[in-house]
C-alpha cells in the first residue's frame, strides 16, 4: 500500500534533522494559518494560483526563489559552522547528515533558487519590454511554474519524510547508483530534477516563441532591450541543454529502478557517460543563469548612469557568442578524467575563448558609466559590486581552465570559491538588482532603498570574507565536502569563512527588512507614473502594476530605447484616439492541478508506491485532455472596459502632473 | 609589452616569495616539492600575471568611473547619447582576445608537457606503483618489489614514479598536491599519474572526490626517502607476516575507516589487473600506447 514508506522515514535519527523537519512543517503550517486568518484562500486561488498572467507568474516564481534562497542559505551556514568547528572533532553534524546538507544546498540554489528567480524576472519584464499582452503560451507558462514548484516541494518534503541525496548536487554515479546508495535520497534528487527540468524546457520554448513572434510593431531584433536578448539566448540554451539533464537523470533512474547498467561499475556501464551528459547540460546552465543577469546589469547601468548603453551591437553579438560557446566547454569540469592532452587542451582553450565576449561585456558596462550621471540605487550598487568581484572570479576560472593547473586545484575549496565567485556576484547580485529594479513595476510602489543599500554592503563584505579564505584553503590542498579534518592550519581560514557566512545572514535579514519596510511605506512610496526612474525602455511606458493586457494599444517602436524616444518626441503617455476590444486568456486551474499531481507522482516514484504513480499520472493526463478540449479559453475585454481602466490611469497621472 | 610582462612577473614573484616567507609554507600548492607540481604552479603564476594586466585596470575603472561620474559631481562631462565607437569597440574585443591567445598558447604547450600519461624523462628508470582506491583507504602495490602497503606510499626521492590508478568502489580522485596534482580513480578503468620528489620528505595525499561517510578520513602519507631508506622500507615490508592473497584482499576491500598503516610481504600475482577485470568481464580495454618521454 505505501511502498517503501514506513514510520521509520521520519527524521528521528538526529535532533538536528528532526528540528529541521519541525521548522519546515511549522513554517508551512504558519503560512496556511495566516492565509486562513486573512481569509485569503479564495483570492489567492482565483487571482494568483490559477492565473496565467505572465506578471503574476513572474512574481510567484520570484517568491518561490526567495523562499528557497532561505532554505539553501540555512544549509550553507550549517556547513560553514560545521567546518569551522570540525578540527580533530566531529563538529555537530555526523557525515550522513553533513553530506545531505551539501547536496541539498547545491541542488536548491541552482534548480530551485536561481532557475525560478531567472524565469520569474524574464516573465515579469520581458513581455513588457517587447510590448506584448502575454507570453505566446500563457497556460504552458503556468504549467512550467507549477512543475518547478513540484520539484521544489519534493526537495522540501525530503527534510520531513526520508532523507535527501548524499551524492552532491551533481549526483555522480556509481556513488549515486543503487549499489552504493540504496536509500530514497538520490531518488528525491532525480525526481525533483526530472519534474522541474521539464518545466524549464517548456519555459524555454515559451520564451523563444514569445520573443520571436510577439514583439510590438517596429521592434526589430536589433531594437530589443539587452535583457530581452539575453532572455532569448538563455531560452535557446534551455531548450537544447535541459533535455540532456532529463536524459541523464532518466537513465540513472532506470539504473536504480530496473537494474539497468548505463552508469554502474560493471556490466558495461560507464560513470563517465553520466558525467559527460550532466555537464553537457551543466555548463550551458551556468550561462542560462548568468546571461539574464548580464541583461539586468545592462538595463540597470544604462538607467542609473542616465546614458544610452555603450556598444549595444557588441553586447548582442557577445551574448550570442557566449550562448554558442557554452556548448563547447563541458569537459573542463573533469580534466582529471584522464583524457588525452589534446582533448584537455582543446576544452581548456575553448573555455578561455568565452572570456573574450565576457570581457567585452565588462568593458561595455564600464564605458556606459563613463561620462554618465550615476545615481546609486541599490540595483546600481549590486552592479558595481558585480563588476569588481566578477572579474576576480573570471580570473580564477581561467586558472582552473588550464588542465595542468586544474590537476592541482580540482575538487578543492579553490574550485568552490571560484564558482561561488561567479554565481554570487554574477547571478545572484544580478537577480537581486533586477528584483529591486522591477519591484515598482510589479507592485506600483517603490522598494525601500536604505535597506537595499544595507543588504548590499553585508552581502558583498560577507561574500569576500566567506570565499577568499576558500581560495587560500584550496592552495593548502583542502578538498571540498570535508565533514572533519586534522590540519590545524585550515582552522582559522574556515572560521573566517564562517564569519563571512554570518555577515551574509545579516544581508539576508536586511532583504527581509526591506520587504517589511517597503510594504509599510507602500502609500508614501506609491508610484502612479509607472516610470519611477525616468526610464528608457517599454516596460516603463505602462502603468504599475500594469493592467492585465499590459498595453491598451500596442506601441509603435522606432528606437531601441522606445520610451526615451517617445519622451523626446513628446508623445509618451498620449491618450489614444480610440480603444479596441482585447482578447485575453482565462485563468486555469489545470496548471496548478497538474503541478500538484506531478509532485504526488514524484513522491510515489521515490517510495515505490506504484498504484499512486499510476493514479497521479492518470489525473495529470486527464487534466491535460480536459484542458486541451476546452475551447473556451479566452475572454473578451470590451473597448469600453479598457477605456474605463485607462481613464482611471490618466486621471491619476494628471493629478500628479 | 614584453617589458611590462617581465616587470609584472618580477612583482608577482616578489609578492609570491613574500607570502611564502610570511609563514605561508602551508600552502602546498604554492610550495611544491617536485618538478611536476612545480611546473603546474609555474603555470598558475604565469597566467595570473598575464591576466592582472586586464583585471587591475577593470577594477580601477569601476571605482574611478563610479566616483567620477556620480550624479552630484556636476563638473564631470555628461554625454547621454555617446554610445558607439568603432575604435573602442575594436579595442574591447582585442584586449581580451590578445590575453586569451597568450594564455591559450601556454595551455596548449603545458597540457602536452604535463600530460599525466607521459613518463618523466630521466636517466633513472621509473618506479612503478599500482594504486587502488577503496572505501575509505588507499592500497599501494609495488610490483617490482612484490610488496604492498595501505595508507602509506613510500617513494625514493629523485626517482620518477609512474602510477597506475584504479578504484574498487565509487569514483575517487587520487591527489598529492605537493608532488603531482590529481587524477580520477575509476572502477574497471586505469588512469596514470607521474610524480617525482626532489628531496626526502613527508607529504599528505587524499581522495578529493566525495565517496561517502568515511571520505574525510581517506588520506594517506607519502614518504619520500633516500634510496637506502627506501630499500630498508621495502625490507621491513617483506618481513611483515601479512600476505596480500585473494581472501586477504577481499577482507581489506570491505568498508573501513581510519585503517592504520599496513604492510604486506607478498602480493597475489596480477592482483591489480584482476581488480580492474572484475568490473569489465571480457571487455578488456586495450592498453593505451605510451606517450613519448617529456623533454626537460
Amino acid at each position: 500500500m505505501f511502498g517503501k514508506l514506513t514510520i521509520e522515514a521520519l527524521p528521528l535519527y538526529s535532533a538536528i534533522a528532526a528540528g529541521g523537519a519541525l521548522v519546515t512543517v511549522g513554517g508551512a503550517a504558519l503560512v496556511v494559518l495566516i492565509i486562513t486568518w486573512l481569509r485569503a484562500w479564495k483570492y489567492l486561488w482565483t487571482e494568483w494560483l490559477t492565473s496565467v498572467d505572465h506578471k503574476r507568474i513572474g512574481v510567484m516564481y520570484i517568491v518561490l526563489a526567495l523562499i528557497m534562497l532561505l532554505r539553501g542559505f540555512v544549509d550553507a551556514i550549517m556547513m560553514r559552522t560545521q567546518q569551522a568547528m570540525a578540527l580533530n572533532s566531529g563538529g555537530y553534524l555526523p557525515p550522513e547528515h553533513f553530506d545531505q546538507i551539501f547536496s541539498s544546498h547545491g541542488t536548491i540554489m541552482i534548480f530551485f533558487m536561481a532557475m525560478p528567480f531567472m524565469t520569474g524576472l524574464v516573465n515579469l519584464a520581458m513581455p513588457l519590454q517587447i510590448g506584448t499582452r502575454d507570453v505566446a503560451f500563457p497556460f504552458l507558462n503556468s504549467l512550467s511554474l507549477w512543475l518547478s514548484a513540484a520539484g521544489a516541494g519534493l526537495v522540501m518534503v525530503s527534510l520531513v519524510i526520508g532523507k535527501f541525496s548524499t551524492a552532491g548536487w551533481t549526483g555522480y554515479p556509481p556513488y549515486s547508483g543503487i549499489e552504493y546508495n540504496p536509500g530514497v535520497g538520490v531518488d528525491y534528487w532525480i525526481w525533483a530534477l526530472l519534474i522541474s527540468g521539464v518545466g524549464s524546457t517548456l519555459s524555454g520554448i515559451n520564451f523563444v516563441v514569445t520573443i520571436l513572434k510577439r514583439r510590438a510593431p517596429g521592434m526589430s531584433l536589433m531594437r530589443m532591450t539587452p535583457f530581452t536578448w539575453t532572455a532569448l539566448v538563455t531560452s535557446v540554451l534551455m531548450i537544447f541543454a535541459f533535455p540532456a539533464l532529463t536524459v541523464a537523470c532518466g537513465l540513472l533512474a532506470l539504473d536504480r529502478l530496473l537494474g539497468m547498467h548505463f552508469f554502474t561499475n560493471d556490466h558495461g556501464g560507464n560513470m563517465m557517460n553520466f558525467v559527460n551528459l550532466f555537464w553537457i547540460w551543466g555548463h550551458p546552465e551556468v550561462y542560462i543563469l548568468i546571461l539574464p543577469a548580464f541583461g539586468v546589469f545592462s538595463e540597470v547601468v544604462s538607467t542609473f548612469a542616465r546614458k544610452r548603453l555603450f556598444g549595444y551591437e557588441s553586447l548582442v553579438y557577445a551574448t550570442a557568442a557566449i550562448g554558442l560557446l557554452s556548448f563547447t566547454v563541458w569537459l573542463h569540469h573533469f580534466f582529471t578524467m584522464g583524457s588525452s592532452a589534446t582533448v584537455n587542451a582543446f576544452f581548456g582553450i575553448m573555455t578561455m575563448v568565452i572570456a573574450v565576449p565576457t570581457g567585452v561585456k565588462v568593458f561595455n558596462w564600464l564605458l556606459t558609466m563613463f561620462r554618465g550621471r550615476i545615481t546609486f540605487h541599490p540595483s546600481m550598487l549590486f552592479t558595481i559590486g558585480f563588476i569588481v568581484t566578477f572579474v576576480i572570479g573570471g580570473m580564477t576560472g581561467v586558472l582552473l581552465a588550464m588542465p595542468p593547473a586544474d590537476f592541482l586545484l580540482h575538487n578543492t575549496t579553490f574550485l568552490v570559491a571560484h564558482f561561488h565567485n561567479m554565481i554570487i556576484p554574477g547571478v545572484l547580485f544580478g537577480y537581486l538588482a533586477g528584483y529591486m529594479y522591477w519591484f515598482p513595476k510589479a507592485f506600483g510602489f517603490k522598494i525601500n532603498e536604505p535597506w537595499g543599500v544595507r543588504a548590499f554592503w553585508f552581502w558583498i563584505v560577507g561574500f569576500y570574507l566567506a570565499f577568499m579564505p576558500l581560495y587560500v584553503l584550496g592552495f593548502m590542498g583542502m578538498p571540498r565536502r570535508m565533514e572533519q579534518y586534522n590540519d590545524p592550519a585550515w582552522a582559522p581560514w574556515l572560521m573566517a569563512a564562517a564569519a563571512g557566512a554570518f555577515l551574509i545572514l545579516i544581508g539576508i535579514a536586511c532583504l527581509a527588512m526591506q520587504v517589511v519596510a517597503t510594504f509599510r511605506d507602500r502609500r508614501r512610496d506609491a508610484d502612479v507614473t509607472g516610470d519611477p526612474y525616468d526610464g528608457r525602455t517599454l516596460e516603463w511606458a505602462t502603468a504599475s502594476p500594469p493592467p492585465a493586457y499590459n498595453f491598451a494599444i500596442l506601441p509603435q517602436i522606432r528606437d531601441r530605447e522606445p520610451l526615451l524616444d517617445m519622451k523626446e518626441r513628446g508623445v509618451a503617455w498620449q491618450k489614444p484616439a480610440r480603444y479596441e476590444d482585447i482578447e485575453m486568456p482565462k485563468s486555469s486551474a489545470a496548471g496548478v492541478v497538474m503541478g500538484a499531481f506531478a509532485f504526488v507522482l514524484g513522491f510515489a516514484m521515490v517510495w515505490h508506491i506504484w498504484w499512486l504513480v499510476g493514479a497521479s499520472a492518470l489525473v495529470m493526463w486527464l487534466t491535460m485532455i480536459l484542458r486541451s478540449s476546452d475551447d473556451d479559453q479566452e475572454y473578451r475585454l470590451s473597448a469600453a472596459e479598457v477605456a474605463r481602466i485607462e481613464e482611471a490611469r490618466y486621471r491619476a497621472l494628471g493629478s500628479r502632473a | 609589452m614584453t617589458e611590462v610582462v617581465k616587470r609584472a612577473r618580477r612583482w608577482a614573484t616578489a609578492i609570491g616569495v613574500a607570502l611564502l616567507a610570511g609563514g605561508c609554507d602551508r600552502m602546498v600548492v604554492l610550495n611544491p616539492k617536485g618538478p611536476i607540481a612545480d611546473a603546474e604552479r609555474g603555470l598558475l603564476f604565469d597566467a595570473f600575471t598575464v591576466m592582472m594586466l586586464v583585471i587591475v585596470p577593470v577594477i580601477v575603472m569601476a571605482f574611478w568611473f563610479a566616483w567620477r561620474y556620480r550624479a552630484s559631481n556636476r563638473s564631470a562631462r555628461y554625454e547621454p547619447k555617446w554610445s558607439e565607437s568603432k575604435l573602442i569597440d575594436g579595442i574591447t574585443w582585442l584586449i581580451p582576445a590578445v590575453i586569451v591567445i597568450a594564455v591559450a598558447v601556454l595551455v596548449w604547450r603545458s597540457t602536452h608537457k604535463l600530460d599525466p600519461y607521459r613518463p618523466i624523462a630521466s636517466d633513472v628508470p621509473p618506479l612503478d606503483i599500482q594504486v587502488v582506491g577503496q572505501d575509505w583507504k588507499w592500497l599501494f602495490i609495488y610490483p617490482e618489489q612484490g610488496v604492498a602497503s595501505v595508507n602509506q606510499m613510500a617513494i625514493p626521492a629523485g626517482r620518477p614514479i609512474s602510477l597506475r590508478i584504479t578504484s574498487d568502489t565509487v569514483m575517487n580522485s587520487f591527489y598529492v598536491p605537493a608532488l603531482a596534482g590529481q587524477i580520477y580513480a575509476m572502477a574497471g578503468m586505469q588512469t596514470r599519474l607521474q610524480m617525482l620528489a626532489n628531496q626526502p620528505g613527508k607529504f599528505v595525499g587524499r581522495n578529493t572526490q566525495y565517496s561517502g561517510d568515511g571520505f574525510s578520513d581517506q588520506f594517506f602519507e607519502v614518504l619520500a626517502m633516500t634510496p637506502a631508506e627506501f630499500d630498508a622500507w621495502v625490507a621491513k615490508a617483506r618481513q611483515s607476516p601479512d600476505k596480500l592473497d585473494a581472501p586477504t584482499y577481499a577482507r581489506l576491500a570491505v568498508r573501513s575507516r581510519n585503517v592504520p598503516f599496513t604492510f604486506y610481504s607478498t602480493v597475489e600475482p596480477k592482483l591489480f589487473d584482476s581488480i580492474i577485470a572484475k568490473y569489465t568481464h571480457a571487455h578488456r580495454m586495450p592498453e593505451p600506447a605510451a606517450a613519448a618521454p617529456a623533454r626537460r
